[in-house]
């Protein structure tokens, strides 16, 4: 495994890059560096501006402000046929009349490669993606975990410098996106590339990314490696948007023993408390009233208020008993878990 | 008013309720009362007569009577073959491939802007504006387009007044696409029936480009083929159903006419007049009959040609 350039010089890089559509500012000013080599996630709502951005690499939108280079080229201007990107379509795009042969070696046949030579690297890449023996076959006879795996060797095969991913496992059955997740990170470090993939699904980015950058109304609100986002938000939308956290005031915060700012806290830091039990040592206990319970498998969803008029969510294990709607219990909330949120927003 | 007070009423029972019941049952029964009216008409009426009449082209007709001879021969058919008819075969074939290579040309720009480019309001303007001229009398057209294509005509004038004039008269010198004037050409029977059936090719063309999807030309673009490549490798055979469609149209809508040919054009018979006078004047049905197959056969053996070069690969 090699990389094309010194690590100095980032994979992609963004200065104040602004798309309008009309009045919509799509991308508002975004700054972003990603290394070579790095597994890099944008997450966001629908909306967020996060697809934009993938588009400004690929090159299907060019920014309206800013400054993009590739590799420390300058892209501005650059069709997509002329950018070392290549693009993994959320519905895949391949192309109907063509064999699954065909599509994987469209990129080689569209820069000159022989017919041997594009059929070899074709019958590599189908392999590689674990869909050897399907060449002669047209897209729609696979079915859509497949159809994924022809897209990522149709991108591949020509030999990008950076993959960018739209939503790649959107379509997908939930087991299927499990075994594409670990697959695909698998292939990345295989192959050493610089991934980019878009994503509304918080657990996917946080599952597979070296790190996440979480976008919102156009902008980037927070990046950095998926356990600080997590554990770190760094504002009230992250928080709600990873993970649902609960947000809390500054002089709720204070009230449970932490700092006197908005902070965040994690549904799975709150514990319930037996009724009379002594609180341990850095740990508030507030008596609320459920509300709602939802089971969800592994936990209960638990959402109670508190006398104050605080709703709060907990994460309780499955088996606890006694949690329904109408019953007060008592909330352990440690004031570690208060996480101070430096940002605004 | 709450939700929760207010009584929905029941549905009306009744006959029409009833047999509702029964052809969502019984889907097929309402499929089969759907279609015997059309496939009754379709293949009794329509089918049943056109193989009547082929059917004819096994007969002969009798020299000297002018009588149909009714023994199974092959001397009709083979009458095609003689060098006078074979002469309209060819000609007809000639003229209604340049009609619709000529249609094709020209639809393909106007059908691509409309189905990637313009807006819902541009649309609607260009769905009229391709629709306005089948509105309007076929005859008057025609004759508009005599007009246009005389001596003393729009065309020649417009030719003279840019200075094409000389190229408009080296075009007339030519042989076989030339002639005293565009009006008693070649030329000027392409020019009005490629007029003509354009919409037919347009159409067709503008719903298959529509149906590409936006993604497909990204992709390819994505991997690498410059916009000249992924016309050529992606958008032209997804839109060749669509080109195909239009041909048949434009194709065989040339093969059969027998109006145009008789106002505009040479003195040379195309097959639609041929079958006209021999079934009319000449009362030769038999070969009236054989010369009716050529145009069936002609597009049979197009559309096997266009499955085998991969045109409906997309569908």
């Amino acid at each position: 495994m090699h990389l094309q350039t010194s690590t100095a010089t980032p994979a992609v890089r963004f200065q104040g890059v602004e798309r309008h559509f009309g009045h919509v500012r799509a991308v508002d000013g975004v700054d972003l560096a990603i290394a070579p080599g790095e597994f890099f996630a944008m997450l966001g709502p629908s909306g967020s501006g996060k697809t934009t951005c993938l588009r400004l690499i690929a090159g299907f939108e060019q920014p309206d402000a800013g400054h993009i280079e590739i590799f420390g080229e300058t892209v501005e201007g650059l069709p997509p046929y002329r950018r070392a990107v290549n693009t993994v379509f959320q519905d895949y795009a391949l192309f109907p009349h063509l064999s699954v042969g065909d599509n994987v070696a469209y990129g080689l046949k569209v820069r000159g490669v022989g017919r041997a030579e594009r059929d070899r690297l074709a019958r590599e890449a189908l392999a590689m993606v674990k869909l050897a023996g399907t060449e002669t076959r047209r897209p729609s006879q696979l079915s859509g975990g497949q159809r994924q795996r022809v897209a990522l060797a149709r991108a591949l095969v020509v030999r990008p410098k950076v993959l960018l991913l739209d939503e790649p496992l959107g379509a997908l059955d939930l087991k299927l996106r499990e075994e594409m997740q670990s697959e695909l990170k698998g292939l990345q470090r295989a192959l050493g590339l610089t991934f980019v993939f878009v994503t509304h699904d918080q657990g996917e980015a946080l599952s597979m990314a070296d790190r996440v950058a979480v976008f919102n109304e156009g902008r980037i609100v927070q990046v950095g490696p998926p356990e600080e986002v997590y554990e770190r938000p760094a504002t009230r939308f992250v928080a709600r948007f990873v993970g649902s956290a609960n947000v809390l005031e500054a002089a709720q915060a204070a009230s449970l023993g932490g700092a006197a700012r908005p902070s965040s806290l994690r549904p799975e830091k709150i514990a319930l408390l037996a009724h009379g039990a002594p609180a341990p040592e850095g740990v508030a206990v507030i008596e609320a009233r459920v509300i709602d319970v939802s089971y969800q498998g592994p936990v209960r969803r638990v959402t109670a208020v508190t006398e104050p008029g605080l709703t709060l969510a907990a994460a309780v294990p499955a088996s606890a008993a006694g949690v329904i709607a109408g019953a007060t219990v008592r909330l352990a909330v440690p004031a570690a878990a208060l996480v101070p949120m430096e940002g605004e927003g | 008013m709450s939700l929760a007070t207010f009584e929905l009423p029941e549905p009306r029972e009744g006959a029409l309720r009833r047999l509702s019941d029964v052809l969502t049952r019984h889907t097929r029964l309402l499929t089969l009362l759907l279609l015997v009216p059309p496939l009754l008409w379709l293949g009794l009426v329509y089918l049943g007569s056109l193989f009547v009449f082929l059917g004819q082209s096994i007969f002969s007709i009798d020299e000297f009577s002018g009588t149909i001879v009714r023994e199974p021969t092959t001397a009709t058919l083979l009458e095609l073959f003689r060098p006078a008819n074979y002469d309209i075969v060819l000609r007809t074939v000639g003229i209604a491939t340049a009609v619709t290579l000529l249609c094709a040309l020209i639809a393909f720009p106007i059908a691509y802007y409309a189905a990637r480019y313009a807006g819902p309001k541009v649309k609607a303007a260009f769905y009229l504006a391709v629709m306005m001229p089948l509105w309007s009398s076929y005859l008057v057209k025609v004759y508009g387009w005599k007009l246009l294509l005389a001596k003393e005509g729009a065309i020649g004038w417009f030719a003279d007044r840019l200075g094409l004039g000389g190229a408009l008269e080296a075009w007339l010198d030519l042989p076989l696409v030339g002639g005293p004037s565009l009006s008693v050409s070649y030329t000027g029977m392409v020019l009005t029936f490629t007029y003509l059936w354009l919409p037919f090719m347009i159409l067709p063309v503008q719903a298959a480009l529509e149906r590409v999807p936006p993604h497909l030309i990204e992709a390819a673009g994505d991997l690498g083929a410059s916009p000249g490549l992924v016309f050529r490798t992606v958008i032209l055979p997804l839109a060749m159903p669509g080109v195909v469609a239009g041909a048949i149209f434009t194709f065989s809508l040339t093969l059969g006419d027998y109006i145009v040919p008789q106002i505009i054009g040479t003195s040379a018979l195309v097959l639609g007049q041929a079958v006209y006078t021999l079934q009319g004047t000449a009362g030769n049905i038999p070969l009236a009959a054989a010369f009716s197959l050529v145009p069936i056969l002609v597009m049979a053996v197009f559309l096997t040609v266009a499955k085998r070069t991969g045109a409906f690969d997309a569908l």
